[in-house]
């Protein structure tokens, strides 16, 4: 850019009077968008009679179920009087559950950093973004690497008996090794697997195991957070 | 006499001269008035002027993002509302909870459609996350806007645990105790940061006025805020993803607007000789 210049600029400061254009022009002119352009609709009527319907709709059912559902209200708040078991809020049960398990240093302030700190990266990372199979290329390194992390997970949750981690872990496990030794032409439940990306078998295994300890944790766990069964 | 027909009379209506120093536009019959609907009105230019017809499948969003903006709406109204028989003071926080109950016309109501949209954001903030991930939303040139989208997630949890004491009564107090117990595990701050927060020692009438506080007005603003910024920059990525299977076609074209195009024009007030 620097020897010759290949654009011309112009700059007209009374912007009532005299509009100008300021142009710049590269060598390259072509200012070529590949792909095709999918069919547009204007916003105005298509998304907002769209987005004015759907919110009728959301203000019904609420008021339906608020009608029905009774927001819980217990006695007066006394700092003598220690319920067993103190439960936090129900999207705070699993994060309980894994601090019944782990020092709180671990399962209060170690995990959820990691896990606020790891979805802040997910566009950020190009493994990610190309969304290749796991099981596409570099077969047995990784499926060595794969080993090797669930067999971490499993011996740490595993040594503090951590049940509601281990299992899904065991079951997601297992599907992912199942997709790796499949057959290319098997079923099709198979097929959808092996095209997995990493991310996604990431995603959804952190999925499961978040909702199987919050599962548990609000139904499953009585006095002294001991397994009772829903109801008792 | 005959009685005007109800398009006559909303055509009547759209060339009243108070209608149009309102909406100084004529009916949205042609792409430019349609599009002058967006643009020329403050709330509705944080939507792009076009979108595609993908995007509006009910498949592509499940609406979870409108449904989560909804809630927020409603939370805000019946919020405000709940303010005006609230006290952030123990113990007459709980007489209002029960004043609710059995004094305030629909205080059942009112109270019940805040927990209940306050549980239901939850749900739904997580879901539309999780929904978003799973097409892909987070990919170039959308990575800032999934990270705007974390904050929210926070905001969200955040938003509903400091609610979550108001009612003080047993169910609140030890909730908050046992949460805010974790703090105080956190090296070296936490102990600091718990008493920030709780403006004590153990939880009593300042936590409840600082939970009212970041609850009431903190917490909803950042919430506001970073939602505008949600907003705009969906417009500002060119609109929704279109999902998996158009990825490659579409980063492609992305890409070459990004780096091809180098011809950069900028009109300065061109409009004005129209
Ligand atoms: C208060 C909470 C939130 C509100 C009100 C909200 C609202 C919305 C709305 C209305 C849309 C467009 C329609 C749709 O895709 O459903 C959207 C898209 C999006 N949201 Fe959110 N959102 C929230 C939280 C989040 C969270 C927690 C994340 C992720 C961490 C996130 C990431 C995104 C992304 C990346 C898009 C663009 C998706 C695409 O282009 O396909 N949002 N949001």
């Amino acid at each position: 850019m620097s020897e010759k210049s290949n654009y011309e600029a112009g700059f007209g400061s009374d912007a009532v009077k005299d509009p100008q254009r300021i142009v710049f022009i590269t060598k390259k002119t072509s200012a070529q968008v590949k792909g095709v352009k999918p069919r547009q609709l204007m916003s105005y009527p298509h998304l907002v009679l769209r987005e004015v319907i759907v919110f009728e709709i959301f203000t019904v059912a609420l008021v339906i179920v608020a009608l029905f559902w009774d927001a819980p209200l217990k006695q007066l708040a006394d700092p003598l009087l220690t319920p067993n078991p103190a439960k936090a809020p129900w999207y705070f049960l699993g994060l309980q559950e894994l601090l019944h398990y782990l020092p709180p240093v671990v399962a209060g302030v170690l995990i959820p950093t990691l896990v606020i700190v790891a979805l802040v990266v997910i566009p950020y990372f190009d493994v990610n973004i190309k969304g290749e199979p796991l099981w596409a290329s570099n077969r047995q390194r990784r499926l060595m690497v794969f080993l090797g992390v669930v067999a971490a997970l499993l011996f740490v949750f595993g040594i503090h008996e951590a049940f509601d981690v281990v299992i899904p872990t065991i079951i997601f496990a297992s599907l992912s090794v199942a997709a790796y030794f499949a057959p290319p032409r098997g079923g099709r439940l198979i097929r959808y697997l092996s095209g997995r990306p990493l991310s996604w078998w990431v995603m959804s295994w952190f999925i499961a195991v978040s909702l199987t300890l919050t599962l548990v944790g609000t139904f499953l766990r009585g006095p002294g957070w001991s397994l009772v069964w829903p109801g008792r | 006499m005959t009685y005007p027909s109800r398009e006559q009379w909303l055509e009547r209506l759209r060339n009243n001269r108070v209608w149009k120093s309102i909406f100084r536009r004529g009916p949205a019959r042609t792409n430019r008035t349609r599009s002058l609907a967006i643009f020329g009105n403050v709330f509705l230019h944080i939507l792009p002027v076009k979108v595609r017809e993908k995007s509006l499948r009910v498949r592509a969003t499940y609406y979870l993002g409108p449904f989560a903006f909804f809630l927020f709406v409603v939370l805000t109204v019946t919020g405000i509302l709940l303010m005006l028989y609230y006290h952030p003071a123990a113990p007459q926080a709980y007489y209002d909870m029960k004043d609710l109950r059995f004094v305030v016309s629909n205080g059942v109501l009112l109270r019940n459609l805040h927990r209940l949209a306050a549980q239901a954001m939850v749900v739904v903030v997580f879901w539309h996350m999780y929904h978003v991930f799973y097409r892909g939303g987070y990919r170039p040139p959308r990575q800032f806007n999934w990270v705007v989208g974390v904050g929210l997630l926070l905001l969200t949890l955040f938003l509903s645990y400091t609610g979550y004491l108001l009612p003080w009564d047993q169910l609140a107090f030890w909730a908050i105790t046992v949460g805010t117990n974790i703090i105080g595990y956190v090296p070296f701050i936490g102990h600091r940061v718990r008493f920030l927060l709780l403006g004590g020692n153990i939880i009593g009438g300042n936590a409840l006025l600082r939970f009212y506080v970041l609850h009431c007005v903190i917490l909803p603003l950042l919430a506001a805020w970073l939602i505008v910024v949600h907003f705009w920059r969906i417009r500002k990525d060119g609109g929704l993803s279109t999902g998996e299977n158009e990825k490659r076609e579409e980063r492609e074209s992305i890409e070459t607007t990004q780096v091809e195009q180098e011809a950069v024009t900028v009109g300065v007030n061109d409009e004005r000789k129209e």
